[in-house]
């Protein structure tokens, strides 16, 4: 029964990145891309992904949109034009996705337990969490624990892209100010 | 029955794959950098999807250890795209950022036009 | 702005559920799906929503720009500081066992304060975020 839900969620992901393809109004492009956040959200929760599946869902559909949205009201445009021609890119993407779907017939089946990725740390997480950190949710306890320095370097990567933003959109209105009264170049 | 249960098995990643293949369409044949940027997350999504399901066992839980449960799915996938997430949404930023920035300068997102502004001046 | 009667008392009536709703995902994240990061995020758009519906005035009055800004450094430097703490009580960086006599309660202790700082910086760089895009925008 998971299993046909999974499958009907991914055939409308499908879909909906199909009308992403062929959407020429940038606005209606954003508000797919906020269904499809939505969209890969549930997908996450059948995969038992539920951390993963709050966090794509609050910044996936939440704040991309909201950020995607406030670009299009600063650029002041809504409509993409498409003047190149198509026939390389798609014969590119099509070679490209090929490879890859044969790539992937070696690997396991959906839902396997046996396969190699359970195998490595993941048992001693699972057994000696409680024993260990005291915290039931695996993933806080990886996270934070003992996946540590990844999580360090994550929030350094926010931290260094926001910094980023904020240099690259803020502080214009007293350089402007400045210039007006200066006239500086 | 083997090829119905070969195809159902590995339905996830052929759809991986294909958003994959639609958001590399996007970026590489659009000229518009907004769709580029939207593109480029579609593209980012799937790889999430492509670490998440090799993670899921069959009748396995969330991995929230609890003594009714004794299957849970891999953990590990989860807590690295977790933080994939939201440094791929600080990246979209600053890229939208930049986008900005560039529409100011030239008054246009449409690559074509930029490169023919490059060329003009 | 004037006909929306029902966006502003909507939005005054959810806020606070947000915000609660945040603090839990936050501090139930350690029995639950959540964490610092949702925690953050759900955060930021507690304040993004207000901005959309009373303002950026509105919502730069109750989460000021300074202090949204000077949140997005805090929180990487508690995250550090908590993995020097660990350096400095004879342990590795990030080894939280030390915090406490108990190293169970020592980690718990340490899987906090880091979740703490990745929910300070999380919420900051978003609010920061969508204040840049806004202000540049007006």
């Amino acid at each position: 029964m998971i299993a046909f839900i999974n499958v009907a969620l991914l055939t409308l992901l499908a879909v909906v990145t199909v009308a992403i393809v062929r959407q020429r109004s940038l606005f209606a492009a954003v508000i797919l891309s906020g269904i499809y956040s939505f969209l890969m959200a549930s997908v996450l929760i059948v995969l038992d992904a539920v951390d993963v599946a709050m966090t794509e869902a609050s910044v996936g559909a939440g704040i991309s949109t909201v950020v995607l949205l406030a670009t299009l009201h600063l650029i002041k445009t809504t409509e993409s034009r498409s003047v190149r021609p198509r026939i390389l890119p798609m014969f590119v993407v099509l070679g490209t996705g090929a490879f890859l779907v044969w790539g992937t017939l070696v690997m396991p089946p959906y839902g396997t337990a046996d396969n190699i990725i359970h195998k490595h740390v993941v048992p001693r997480y699972i057994n000696d969490t409680i024993k260990e950190t005291g915290v039931p949710n695996i993933v806080t306890s990886v996270l934070a624990d003992y996946r540590g320095y990844d999580t360090l370097g994550e929030t350094t990567v926010i931290f260094t892209a926001g910094i980023g933003v904020m240099l690259l959109l803020g502080g214009r209105r007293r350089r402007t100010k400045s210039g007006q009264d200066g006239r500086s170049p | 029955m083997s090829v119905l249960e070969t195809v159902l098995g590995h339905y996830d990643y052929v759809i991986t794959m294909f958003l994959m293949m639609a958001g590399l369409y996007i970026v590489v044949a659009s000229g518009n950098m907004v769709k580029k940027l939207i593109g480029l997350s579609i593209f980012q999504t799937s790889v999430y999807l492509l670490y998440i399901e090799p993670g899921k066992i069959t009748g396995g839980t969330a991995p929230i250890v609890d003594p009714a449960f004794s299957v849970y799915s891999n953990p590990l996938p989860h807590v690295l795209i977790l933080t994939a997430i939201v440094v791929g949404v600080a990246t979209l930023a600053l890229g939208l950022a930049l986008v900005a920035r560039i529409n100011e300068a030239y008054g246009t997102i449409e690559e074509d036009e930029i490169f023919d502004r490059d060329r003009e001046s | 702005m004037k006909l929306d009667l029902i966006l502003r008392i909507g939005t005054k009536l959810i806020l606070p559920f947000i915000l609660l709703f945040a603090l839990y995902v936050q501090f139930h994240g350690d029995f639950g799906p959540g964490g610092g990061f949702q925690a953050g995020v759900i955060t930021a758009a507690m304040v993004i929503l207000l901005a959309i519906t009373f303002g950026i005035d509105a919502a730069q009055r109750i989460a000021p720009p300074w202090l949204v800004s000077r949140m997005v450094p805090v929180g990487v430097l508690i995250y550090a500081g908590t993995g020097v703490l660990g350096l400095l009580l004879g342990k590795n960086f990030l080894d939280y066992s030390v915090l406490l006599h108990d190293p169970v309660h020592g980690r718990e202790l340490g899987i906090f304060m880091v979740e703490a700082g990745v929910l300070i910086t999380v919420s900051g760089t978003m609010t920061s975020l969508f204040y840049a895009f806004a202000e540049r925008g007006r």
